[in-house]
């Protein structure tokens, strides 16, 4: 079993200097863009049905991250959303509960009341999420808030300015002080924003940085802009995990979120993680949905399974 | 410069179905063949999965908002549209439809002419099935009170087997005259005017998704309809007795409104129809409005 990425820190030696940084992140090889696409695409092809189907449907429903980042969110809509995370189907016992909410700090402690004596975890943005552009104290100030009122994970998002300036030391130092604001007691999700990266060589240099810095997941975006989660630059960050471990024995999480909707894309999703880094990482453990919608169209999915009959959106709750 | 003359290479029409606005072939892949009265082949026509079914409600609650809000001038302005557009393409379905029944050109025009009609006619119904169905209704206490009739919903329709054309558009025409959307299974052995019938609506200015027809085994694309939990009606128009019995038991799951089959035979669609068909997809909503005292001492207002 992999140590997690709280202990010593691996490739240290790489960050000495934003010089030896750079030298070595710009190392990595190049993507074939081409490549990856067809790749991704070809995996989406996969027909998964019948018993296959219904694994992969509890799988995904227990991996999802329920997300509600509104301005409009209030204690009664968290409220119900950690209700729906623990029992998503209120109509049928045995569907699974999902892995956790994602919330804004604030709403931390009534997400953490509303999912009390369940496995469901509580998530909780941070790090001026969505843009991150604040001062660092600002940042950890807001990750520590979420600690204290009890987030079990932190989805930070990088500073994409110093990233995409080659100020990958600035990043880096960043990653490290929030990984060690969370404490021993948070995971932590570092989010680069790949529809705002520009280009795959970033995707996966931003991958890598991430490891090493520690986090313990690496999620490709906040859902606020136009571009989210692709198959294709998951493909990309689950080869990064794969390496990584494959390198330094450390097992790093991946989180795609925004964008994914329907039952049928989060299954393609599914095998692209059987199929590249490893049926290690089936598993909310190291692998989880940042969605909202989705969690419907997998409950109405789960039902036509159970009872041979296409389900409606009558059936399921509105969040 | 003289004429050219030359031997020509057939072109072939491929009938595809109409879901969502677009031309899909069946998701399945699948087509089966249609042929005239006397057996000799016409066309392949798709055979839907209950997948196209599946993406045809889809497509049809996504429609519904927008048409069941547009304004009943407006549907009825639309309506009146394809009958327009129908009326430009009338060879083309005389000779569909005299292929389809076997019947003489002069035949098949009368029931083209009285399909046309049939539009226009539901065209005319849009604005003033709201009077005839609703109004105010005299209760004892100070209120108005008003009924207004909504559309069901999302309806199934199986179109009736042996009217390719006439029976087709008397069934659809007041599902949709009202603001409801609507998913056709067309006449399973001849379905080519029903398909044809997309091309136009298409054209016509209907939302894609207001109407979506789907071709193949009506015993195979009915059942997952009318057991359909986000589907609010079906009419059993194009089922025999014992598939209508069948699918009645499934519909009743959700409280599907159903419509009986009737037996009709064919003279029956040239028959002016009543308002039947289009109450038959309506919901009636009453609302109570106080107006303080309205006795003896004069009104309040």
């Amino acid at each position: 079993m992999p140590t997690t990425a709280s202990t010593a820190l691996p490739l240290k030696d790489v960050t000495t200097s934003n010089s030896t940084l750079r030298r070595y992140l710009h190392g990595l090889p190049g993507v074939d863009a081409v490549g990856l696409e067809a790749r991704a695409a070809s995996l989406g092809t996969r027909s998964i049905k019948t018993t296959a189907k219904a694994y992969a449907i509890d799988l995904a429903i227990s991996m999802v991250d329920l997300t509600t980042l509104e301005g409009a969110d209030t204690p009664g809509k968290v409220r119900s959303l950690g209700a729906k995370a623990v029992r998503p189907d209120p109509t049928d016992r045995t569907a699974p509960a999902t892995a956790a909410v994602c919330v804004y700090p604030d709403m931390v402690a009534v997400a953490k009341e509303s999912v009390a004596g369940s496995t469901v975890k509580v998530a909780s943005v941070a790090t001026a999420f969505p843009a991150g552009r604040a001062a660092l104290p600002v940042k950890l100030a807001d990750v520590r808030d979420a600690v204290a009122a009890g987030a079990d994970e932190i989805d930070m998002v990088i500073d994409r300015g110093a990233f995409l300036a080659g100020n990958y030391l600035k990043v880096y130092e960043e990653i490290v002080a929030v990984k060690e604001a969370c404490g021993a007691s948070a995971r932590l999700k570092v989010i680069f924003e790949t529809g705002e990266l520009s280009t795959y060589d970033n995707i996966r240099r931003a991958s890598w940085l991430g490891m090493i810095a520690g986090a313990d997941f690496i999620k490709t975006s906040t859902g606020k802009v136009a571009v989210n989660a692709t198959p294709a630059n998951t493909l990309l960050m689950l080869e990064a995990v794969r390496d990584f471990r494959a390198q330094t024995g450390v097992q790093v999480g991946v989180k795609p979120a925004g964008g994914i909707r329907t039952t049928k894309d989060a299954i393609k999703f599914l095998v692209l993680v059987n199929e590249t880094a490893g049926a290690d990482w089936l598993d909310n453990h190291w692998f989880r949905f940042g969605a909202s919608s989705l969690l419907n169209d997998l409950l109405m999915q789960r039902q036509k399974l159970t009872t041979g009959r296409y389900s409606g959106p009558d059936y399921v709750t509105v969040d | 410069m003289s004429e050219r003359t030359y031997e020509r290479l057939n072109v072939f029409k491929t009938y595809k179905l109409y879901v969502g606005g677009k031309f899909p072939r069946s998701e399945s892949g699948r087509v089966y063949e249609v042929s005239d009265a006397k057996g000799n082949w016409l066309a392949n026509a798709p055979l839907s999965s209950r997948k196209d079914a599946r993406d045809a409600v889809v497509a049809a609650r996504k429609a519904f908002g927008g048409w069941a809000g547009a304004t009943a001038y407006n549907r009825g302005q639309i309506l009146y549209r394809v009958a327009e557009m129908l009326e430009g393409r009338r060879e083309q379905f005389v000779r569909e439809v005299a292929d389809a029944e076997g019947l003489s050109k002069s035949k098949a025009a009368a029931q083209v002419d009285a399909a046309i009609d049939r539009w226009v006619w539901y065209a005319g119904w849009t604005d003033k099935i709201a009077q005839v169905v609703g109004g105010g209704n005299p209760v004892a206490g100070p209120y108005f009170n008003l009924s207004s009739p909504e559309p069901t919903g999302v309806v199934v329709v199986l179109a009736p087997q042996e009217s390719s054309f006439l029976g087709l558009v008397s069934v659809l025409a007041p599902v949709i005259a009202t603001g409801n959307t609507a998913i056709v299974i067309a006449g399973e052995k001849s379905p080519l005017p029903a398909l044809s019938l997309g091309e136009v609506l298409a054209t016509s200015d209907v939302p894609g998704g207001v109407v979506n027809i789907l071709s193949g085994r009506t015993a195979e694309i009915a059942p997952p309809l009318a057991a359909h939990q986000d589907v609010n009606a079906i009419d059993l128009a194009g089922a025999d007795e014992v598939l209508a019995k069948e699918l009645e038991i499934a519909a009743a799951d959700n409280l599907k409104r159903v419509l009986r089959p009737q037996s009709v035979d064919n003279a029956h669609w040239f028959t002016t129809p009543g308002t039947e068909r289009m109450t038959a997809f309506l919901e009636t909503k009453t609302v109570w409005h106080p107006t303080g005292s309205l006795g003896a001492g004069g009104s309040s207002y």
